[in-house]
């Protein structure tokens, strides 16, 4: 069975810095899905361990009110991500994100470590999940060997200033150098049954082409994106929020294939529409995002 | 004696001021009561001039002496330049034992501390103190007390005798030589007089000082010559980048954006808000945010406002400029955009004894449906500190708090549920400065609480399931589970201030702050 | 753990603490100073000395500058100084002592 988080609502998942005591103590109260405490990009090479301290303690006494605590260490190729690991898992961490993540391997290297800290700190072994952040042209390449790596991996992300460098081009704001990255990922993502994240919008005077980047990696299936300011979160929460008229075509399509299913009979119409047991899983996802959402009441 | 918020209010300070403790919000409605009049030199001979060349000759004129009350109004904020100037002067002549009665005291006059300390200044009442001064009187420095009113609650006390003023000075941006004063145009452009005029109307002298002189008559004036006894032209009476600055760029802080549209989902779900509402609110991040979602939501629905109030900013100027509120009623201006709106023909300067007075037949906040305040801290009993922090010391200022909060059908306070450690919402407020009775609903950024006493707006809120609705005791119980319960803040005996009540009962004493 | 030379911790910033931890003779001289103080300069005191019981830390002069820090960042801030402070390297052991 896998674990009962791996698939949970991720629409917003915001970076903080560990070593900035005033975000990191009640980020909450702006209602992200998951926070990404960060011990890699945001912290300073001299204040790598006084973030660990930060992020250990936080971990232990503040209480994140059913929001996702994951902790992005450091890369694979530093010598801290071993002991960001450890302090990740003793603090009583949700979640470990890899950052550039080029292999699979790079995920089972992690996962080991992973584990042998749950040991160490007599957690449960396969409680801390993982996901991947894909920052490099051969990072996104693998995205289908990444997904399949690990039962703990709940997912990937797109990390676009690094991938655009790769890549050798400015980030334009058009989305254009990110078509591919996105097209692929989000694809092996679903062909591997993991969800898929989208990187960040800096520009935070540009809240308009923010909404419409949300909006296009929305209808491209991404479960969510990564966030770098409580401003964003109420624009993706509205886009990913499911529509009313949604809704109640959820609901109706789900009650009539179960009342149909107990009769025998295997395609009907919902207003008007062509409907089999295929469209069972589609709108049971509506109610659940609709219920996560807080627009859905009802009692399916 | 312990008065109806529970605060002990010690005998002797009773004593001292005549005054008794509070009783309950409507304790003086409709009791009868004389107003007091100033005692004057009328000017019959058509030779005097009433030109002085200094603020000496003008002191010496009006017979100032040791013990006497001089008054002055806060239109100039922080960019005031009179107070500091008068009182230089009263300290050159040696005088002492001098009782300031001042609608508001702020940084701008952290030289009057050693004027404290020397014994030149041994009263004071405001509305509040901040910086150098509420330390100094917080430290006991002041030998007499500390009165803080709010602005209406100044206004009662100037009118009924209570406090009486030997001078005021009243710093005016344009006057003529005959003292018709407006507080619009010149250098000093504070737009309004109103915490002025009841200076002009119950003291017993009246100083205008100006630094632009204009041809009279200075028509409409808004202090008007009959009041006034001397014109005294100075240099620069105030700082303009400090009166009224430009106006507050929008919030960008998602906490305040989340507290101010909260605000808005409460005005919005609750019975009040119709065709013609009414609507006071502040000049923080969270209060303009608010303004303006609700805005939006006044266009969607075709709901206008009947009027606003208030000390006023762009925002709410910017209704009225847009047709979607039809008066605004002017007692203070918070940046240019809205001295500007005053040539707007519906916007009015009001006087604070319209405003406020909590003792004439009636005041504007009486007609208010809403009010969005801020608050240091509010406690379980819906009580709210504006006064003094946290720590004991004294920092903040009443101003019309306790007067709208009373007069509004539904007064809502914004205030974040940590300032840094400090827990704002707490068991009990360090000082009472508005009663809970006064208090509706508390917005914070960990949810709503309304007052149990108004089911009306609870059931409203619950109706419109629009706001995280929290009891004030859980709001407070979160907050303590993650700062910790604070020890109390360790006080000395001696009183050294007292939050007067609108209608000038004790609500709470001050004490001086004991050395850590 | 033993104080082998001055190191600091922390910020200025609201909601942090700055924490200097540098060798004493004897016993441990805590020195605050805070902008919540009235309110919770008892409680502060407490988690410090709590803190450095916990390491073992058992002469220095510990000067802490707090501008309204939560529990967890006093503790975070001393663990971290106290560890730069006696040169220490190699593995924390996660909620137990740093040795």
């Amino acid at each position: 069975m896998s674990h009962p988080d791996k698939y949970r609502l991720r629409r917003t998942m915001m970076f903080l810095n560990c070593q900035k005591p005033s975000l990191i103590k009640d980020p909450y109260v702006y209602k992200p899905d998951s926070i990404m405490l960060d011990l890699e990009d945001a912290v300073a090479e001299r204040e790598k361990d006084a973030a660990r301290y930060s992020l250990y303690h936080a971990l232990q006494e503040i209480d994140y009110r059913g929001v996702e605590r994951v902790v992005r260490i450091n890369g694979l190729d530093t010598d801290l991500w071993r002991e960001d690991v450890r302090c990740a898992v003793a603090g009583g961490c949700d979640s470990i994100r890899i950052p550039k993540t080029e292999t699979a391997d790079d995920v089972r290297t992690v996962e080991y470590a992973i584990a042998e800290a749950e040991r160490e700190f007599r957690r449960p072994v396969g409680s801390v999940l993982i996901m991947a952040a894909l920052e490099s042209a051969r990072g996104v390449i693998n995205a289908m060997s990444i997904c399949d790596s690990s039962e703990r991996l709940f997912g990937i992300a797109l990390s676009g200033g690094d991938f655009s460098r790769d890549l050798q081009v400015p980030i334009s704001g058009t989305g254009v150098e990110f078509m591919g990255a996105r097209q692929h990922m989000i694809i092996a993502a679903r062909a591997a049954k993991v969800q898929c994240f989208d990187t960040v919008w800096t520009n935070l005077d540009d809240m308009e082409g923010f909404r419409k980047e949300v909006e296009t990696i929305h209808a491209m299936g991404f479960d969510g994106k990564s966030i770098v300011n409580p401003r964003q979160i109420p624009v993706v929460h509205e886009i990913y929020t499911p529509k009313q008229k949604d809704i109640v075509y959820a609901e109706k399509v789900v009650r009539e294939i179960e009342d149909k299913r107990a009769k025998g009979i295997g395609v009907f119409t919902v207003d008007g529409k062509m409907i089999d047991i295929a469209f069972y899983d589609g709108a049971k996802r509506t109610i659940a995002l609709a219920k996560a959402s807080g627009v859905y009441k009802g009692d399916l | 004696m312990i008065n109806a918020v529970g605060r002990d209010i010690p005998e002797e300070i009773i004593e001292i001021t005549g005054k008794e403790p509070f009783q309950g919000n409507l304790y003086r409605d409709d009791k009868p009561l004389t107003l007091h009049g100033p005692t004057i030199r009328p000017v019959m001979n058509n030779e005097k001039s009433k030109l002085v060349a200094n603020i000496r000759e003008a002191l010496e004129k009006c017979g100032a002496h040791d013990g006497m009350t001089v008054s002055f109004h806060h239109h100039f904020r922080e960019g005031d330049l009179i107070v500091n100037m008068v009182m230089k002067e009263i300290h050159e002549m040696g005088l002492k034992n001098i009782r300031i009665c001042a609608s508001s005291l702020g940084k701008a006059h952290s030289a009057l501390v050693p004027m404290i300390e020397d014994g030149t200044i041994t009263d004071i009442e405001s509305s509040g103190v901040r910086g150098a001064i509420g330390e100094a009187i917080s430290n006991g420095k002041l030998k007499g007390l500390a009165i803080m009113r709010s602005h209406g609650g100044r206004v009662r006390s100037i009118a009924t005798g209570e406090s009486h003023i030997d001078i005021a000075f009243i710093g005016a941006p344009t006057a003529d030589d005959y003292g018709n004063l407006r507080g619009i145009g010149g250098k000093a452009d504070c737009g309004v007089l109103s915490y002025a005029i009841v200076d002009g109307n119950h003291a017993d002298y009246c100083v205008a000082i100006t630094d632009c002189l204009v041809p009279y008559p200075n028509f409409p004036a808004h202090i008007s010559q009959t009041k006034v006894d001397y014109v005294c032209v100075v240099d620069e009476i105030g700082i303009p980048s400090k009166i009224a600055t430009g106006a507050a760029k929008p919030t960008t802080d998602q906490r305040k954006l989340l507290m101010a549209q909260y605000c808005t989902d409460v005005v919005v779900n609750t019975p009040w808000f119709k065709d013609g509402f009414s609507y006071q609110t502040g000049v923080g991040g969270a209060s303009i945010a608010s303004t303006q979602y609700l805005a939006e939501i006044m266009r969607e629905r075709n709901i206008h406002m009947g009027f606003g109030v208030g000390g006023l900013t762009k925002a709410m100027c910017q209704l009225l400029e847009d047709g979607m509120a039809d008066v605004m009623l002017d007692v203070q201006d918070f940046d240019l955009d809205a001295v500007r709106s005053l040539k707007n023909v519906n916007h009015h300067r009001i006087p604070a004894a319209v405003y406020a007075n909590p003792l004439n037949k009636g005041a504007v906040v009486n007609k208010l449906d809403y009010v969005v305040l801020a608050s240091l801290e509010v406690d379980v009993h819906f009580n709210c500190n504006v006064v003094v922090g946290s720590d004991g010391m004294i920092t903040g200022a009443q101003g019309g708090h306790p007067d709208t909060a009373q007069g509004a059908k539904c007064a809502i306070v914004i205030c974040p549920l940590l300032q840094g450690r400090i827990p704002a919402i707490c068991t009990d407020v360090t000082t009472v400065t508005t009663p809970g009775e006064s208090i509706d609903v508390v917005v914070t950024d960990y949810g709503v609480a309304v007052n149990p006493a108004r089911q009306d707006i609870l059931e409203a809120l619950k109706e419109a399931d629009c706001v995280p609705l929290k009891t004030i005791e859980e709001l407070r119980d979160i907050a303590y589970s993650i700062v910790g319960e604070p020890d109390k803040v360790e006080f000395g005996d001696r009183v050294v201030g007292i939050i007067e009540a609108r209608d000038g009962t004790i609500m709470d004493v001050v004490r001086q702050i004991k050395e850590v | 753990m033993k104080i082998s030379k001055l190191a600091v911790a922390g910020t200025l910033e609201s909601s942090d603490c700055m924490v200097t931890i540098e060798p004493a003779k004897k016993g441990i001289d805590l020195e605050l100073d805070s902008v919540v103080i009235r309110q919770y300069g008892r409680r502060i005191r407490e988690v410090a000395m709590e803190t450095l019981d916990r390491l073992e830390v058992k002469n220095a002069r510990v000067t802490i500058v707090d501008k309204g820090a939560l529990d967890c960042t006093i503790k975070a801030r001393i663990e971290c100084a106290a560890a730069r402070a006696s040169e220490f390297e190699g593995r924390v052991s996660w909620g137990g002592t740093i040795r």
